[in-house]
């Protein structure tokens, strides 16, 4: 009844208040509607450009893309280094379920062996979660076909084909074109500080090495870019815009690749070296250093233990002997010394020195012996040239003394690195008073400049410097820097190597470069020449010096017998040459490490089957030139 | 005569209100769209969603023709049968990322806070409608003793955001109900007040981070603010004209999180710019004045004060994910009214929706 009376008393009461209430309601839901309006206005109009930006910035990546690295020919346009597409499995970690348990069914599917798992593991700890990593280098075929059947059921992981530097001619030619490997640390270090880190965004190797460190620059290229819309996963999508990659540039060397394996073949199981250089320009058309190993070893990644057996081989495979062997010259710089006698007028072509078999410095005992124990005799500076006689210049470095064969030699290139153009290089040792000061803190004897004269004592010399001064005597003073590169290729257009001359040695009658040069024509065409033996008959000239090193010192009255005693204790052999006569055209530099016999013997032959080879090569050349010339004749 | 009119309508017989349906059916074909888009162009969600919106429909077609005494009636057993659902939620229930908030009834999983958000505005009006309006002080203490017990039983779920939109639709019932400006001051005031007691003893981690967070969205850029970052470039990015339907960078690559979801709003502002939103806003606009005006039309005060709650709440709705995705209030995880891809929310909506047809149409069927 109260209840009945309440609600038709306040039935308009009751609208007026809800009316009013609902009025208040909707001014409260368009003031929100507002606010909320003028926040969108906010973000879409006035601070558009900041959110498109950085919705821009969330959707576009920059990916880098490799250049192509550029080939390496040799002179006669053989490819002597080049890019080989290969396939790897790779995996992305972040996108695989189940990383252990894909692992393990891939080793299973394709075989994987426990050390490529091994190399996984670290690559693995290496790259982001969100990066490729390697599981298997270089798939087989058989592999690639067999994942690829089964790649459906292996999310994140997919093959991936890559371009790998191969290097067809294998060890051969491993010290002059050196190898590519994989970036380290210390490589983003000083990409960074040459500050040319970004050029490297894609890429993958750097050249370590020879040629292929030296010239990275020039083989390397630009990098591209591929601007690409990607999802939040970083998957791409499509690409947007592209600046292709700039390949590098391709090199010609020097090198005939045919000699250098006839090189490496002569050389076979022996240490040491041969060097084959163009006097001229100091082009370099073989350097070989043996024992070598196979450079596709660090471009495909080398195993712990292949790297290993090189390190730890007695042999040290690694050294390149042409550049960094520091062999006693021996009787290899007895034309040079020659020349520095005549020059400072010590000798004459016509002066004569008595040779018993030994020499003797005035008051001490001591005896210096002569190769030739019951001596040559009356000699003046061509016999001691042709027959390679010690007490003749025993004799000589004594009168010149320490401090002027040093500043002589200097201009010959010893004791200085020689230019080449490969970072492996070492200067040797020319040593003089100041040095052996500095060096060992003592002074110097009048004993040790004796040992000089016939190249032993302190003085070491880098095969690479008995080219260069070889060079130097054939060109009568003219000091070409050794080269590798004969030219650069760039969208074909051939840009020749510059040549490089140094500072030529100058004399002040010239006559005595052609004493020197007759003495080491007569080397091999006289009778008693130390080479003559080795070169009797060959169909061309050729003029060259032997040299035997002591690589230890024998004791007063001792007896050197190679058979006795322990291998690497035997002497070095050493020839250094030039032919032809005439005109040269290339020196030679041969150097073979404890060997059995000496230059004469063991050097010598080798450079003779060199010189054939190179000679036969060139009239064959010719004779098929003729050849067609015939054929082309009515 | 415009009575006459509108008793020849077919739809009018069958309890619908024309410009409201009509602004349910835009808005329906909106969310399809935009799903469509921020699924990533899939068919197969798109469908589910229709298939979602049609049985939506069916429920608030349904609903709609259930007399408006017997509505009346139930409210209360149906907020009892709720109490008891939630009660056995919180003892037997299944838990999913953190909150209690489902109960498998063998055949399916249902979510009683769900059923509360509208057994909880029907029972309020109920009870105030029992006595008239303005209610009386013990009467609106003891409606405001009825509202808590559900809405602290939600929020111990703990699901704070649907526990203070069933909070808010009890309140905007007695604030419909006139309860007096001195009173609402009163409760502002103590509001005001319990947020450190919130803040305190009541928050869960998550909740306190979610807060922070809104505070300062940069302080967690990968994590937490990661969504509220990622969801203003979307938006900001699609300036006036916007990128163009299913052309939103932000949404399509997929650096927006729950994007067919709770952000489902950012994706149609990146596409459809201001303009879009604009439009957006007068829709929900107009779909809320109706609710108020059919309201305002409805003869008995329990219908008043339910269309008013059930219209106020889902402005609420509309208020609460637009503030949450444009970065104005804290990510609270409601969904957008009408549009979000989604199913229970939905069909709940469209029970509120079927209510207010019966309201509005009731009344114009008592006079005829």
């Amino acid at each position: 009844m109260k209840r009945r009376r309440t609600t038709i008393r306040d039935h308009h009461a009751e609208n007026a208040l809800f009316g009013r209430r609902v009025i208040f309601a909707l001014f409260v839901v368009v003031t929100v509607f507002a606010v909320l309006l003028t926040n969108m206005y906010q973000l879409q109009v006035k601070q558009f450009e900041t959110f498109q930006t950085r919705s821009n910035d969330n959707r576009i990546k920059l990916v880098p893309l490799a250049p192509n690295r550029g080939l390496i020919y040799d002179r006669n346009g053989k490819i002597l280094a080049e890019n080989r597409p290969v396939m790897s499995l790779e995996l992305i970690p972040e996108r695989v379920r189940d990383l252990e348990k894909t692992v393990q069914r891939l080793t299973r599917l394709l075989n994987i062996t426990s050390q490529q798992l091994e190399q996984f593991e670290r690559n693995r700890r290496r790259e982001r979660r969100f990066e490729q990593v390697i599981l298997l280098d270089q798939l087989s075929e058989q592999q690639a076909a067999t994942f690829a059947a089964r790649q459906h059921e292996f999310p994140g992981v997919s093959i991936e084909a890559r371009l790998v530097r191969h290097y067809p001619y294998g060890d051969s030619l491993t010290h002059a074109l050196g190898y590519v490997a994989k970036i380290n640390q210390r490589d983003v270090q000083r990409l960074k500080e040459q500050g040319v880190n970004a050029n490297y965004a894609a890429t993958r190797t750097i050249g370590k090495l020879g040629v292929e460190a030296y010239y990275e620059e020039q083989l390397h290229g630009t990098v591209g870019y591929q601007q690409v819309e990607v999802d939040i996963h970083g998957r791409m999508l499509r690409t947007l815009e592209i600046e292709p990659p700039i390949p590098g540039q391709d090199l010609v060397l020097e090198i005939d690749i045919e000699l250098q394996q006839q090189a490496q073949q002569i050389l076979g199981e022996q240490r040491g070296t041969i060097i084959v250089m163009d006097p001229e320009d100091g082009g370099v058309l073989a350097m070989v250093s043996q024992p070598s190993y196979d450079p596709n070893w660090f471009a495909q990644g080398i195993s712990v233990e292949q790297y290993r057996s090189l390190l730890d081989s007695r042999h040290s495979p690694l050294l390149n002997r042409a550049t960094q062997g520091g062999y006693p010259p021996a009787s290899t710089i007895k034309p040079q010394l020659a020349v520095v006698g005549l020059e400072e007028g010590i000798i004459t072509r016509q002066s004569k020195v008595w040779d018993p078999g030994w020499f003797q410095i005035q008051g001490v005992n001591h005896k210096y012996r002569d190769w030739l124990s019951w001596g040559h005799g009356w000699v003046n500076v061509d016999t001691a040239i042709i027959e390679s006689c010690d007490t003749f210049y025993y004799d000589l470095a004594l009168k010149l003394g320490i401090d002027t064969i040093s500043e002589h030699m200097y201009q010959y290139g010893f004791g200085e690195m020689t230019g080449i153009d490969i970072g492996e290089e070492s200067a040797a040792v020319m040593p003089s008073r100041g040095w052996k000061r500095a060096r060992f803190n003592q002074p110097w004897y009048a004993g040790e400049t004796v040992s000089i004269g016939i190249g032993q004592s302190y003085w070491t010399v880098t095969p690479m410097q008995l080219a260069v001064a070889t060079a130097v005597m054939v060109n009568h003073g003219e000091r070409p820097v050794p080269r590798l590169l004969g030219a650069i290729r760039d969208a074909g257009i051939e840009l020749p190597a510059v040549v490089e001359q140094r500072e030529p040695v100058q004399l002040n009658n010239p006559e005595h470069w052609n004493v020197a040069l007759d003495g080491m024509e007569k080397v091999v065409s006289s009778i008693k020449g130390t080479a003559h033996k080795a070169f009797r008959g060959a169909e061309y000239s050729s003029a060259g010096k032997t040299g035997t090193a002591q690589v230890r010192s024998i004791g007063q009255g001792e007896e050197y017998n190679a058979e006795e005693i322990a291998e690497r204790y035997r002497d070095n052999a050493m020839y250094v040459g030039y032919a032809p006569v005439e005109d040269p055209e290339i020196v030679i530099v041969i150097t073979a490490e404890n060997v059995i016999g000496g230059g004469g013997s063991v050097a010598a032959p080798m450079a003779r089957r060199l010189l054939d080879f190179y000679f036969a090569g060139k009239s064959n050349a010719s004779k098929s030139n003729s050849e067609t010339v015939t054929a082309n004749a009515p | 005569m415009l009575l006459d009119h509108q008793r020849s309508s077919w739809l009018q017989r069958l309890h619908m209100d024309v410009p409201l349906l009509i602004a349910l059916l835009i808005t329906a074909a909106v969310s399809l769209i935009t799903v469509y888009s921020a699924s990533g162009e899939s068919l197969a969600m798109t469908e589910r969603q229709a298939v979602r919106v049609g049985a939506a429909f069916f429920a608030m077609f349904i609903i709609a023709q259930i007399p408006l005494d017997t509505v009346q009636r139930w409210s209360l057993p149906l907020f009892a049968c709720g109490i008891v659902l939630l009660l056995a939620v919180l003892l037997v229930g299944e838990s999913s990322k953190g909150a209690q908030r489902w109960l498998n009834i063998g055949v399916a999983t249902i979510q009683p806070s769900e059923l509360m958000k509208l057994a909880v505005p029907m029972t309020i009006a109920w009870f105030i409608a029992e006595q008239g309006i303005p209610p009386t002080l013990r009467r609106l203490a003891a409606a405001f003793i009825l509202l808590m017990i559900p809405v602290l039983m939600i929020a111990k779920q703990p699901d704070l955001g649907t526990s203070l939109l069933i909070a808010c639709s009890g309140i905007f019932v007695l604030f419909l109900a006139g309860m007096s400006w001195k009173l609402i001051g009163f409760f502002v005031v103590a509001v005001g007040s319990f947020a450190p007691v919130l803040w305190i003893f009541l928050m869960h981690d998550y909740q306190r981070q979610r807060v922070l967070t809104f505070l300062n969205p940069e302080r967690d850029p990968l994590g937490a603010g990661y969504q509220i970052i990622q969801s203003k470039i979307a938006i900001g990015s699609g300036g006036v004209e916007g990128k163009g339907w299913l052309q939103g960078t932000q949404s399509q690559l997929e650096f927006l999180p729950e994007r067919h979801t709770d952000f489902i709003f950012s994706v149609f502002s990146e596409e459809f710019g201001l303009i879009g939103v604009i439009a957006l806003f007068l829709l929900y606009g107009f779909i809320i004045f109706r609710g108020m005006l059919i309201a305002m039309r409805a003869q008995r005060v329990y219908q008043k004060l339910l269309a008013g709650s059930l219209t106020l709440t889902f402005f609420v709705y509309v208020m609460v994910n637009v503030g949450m995705v444009s970065g104005l209030l804290p990510v609270v995880g409601v969904p957008l009214p009408l549009i979000s891809y989604g199913g229970t929310s939905m069909v709940t909506l469209f029970a509120g929706f079927g209510l207010l047809m019966a309201i509005a149409t009731n009344r114009r069927l008592i006079h005829a």
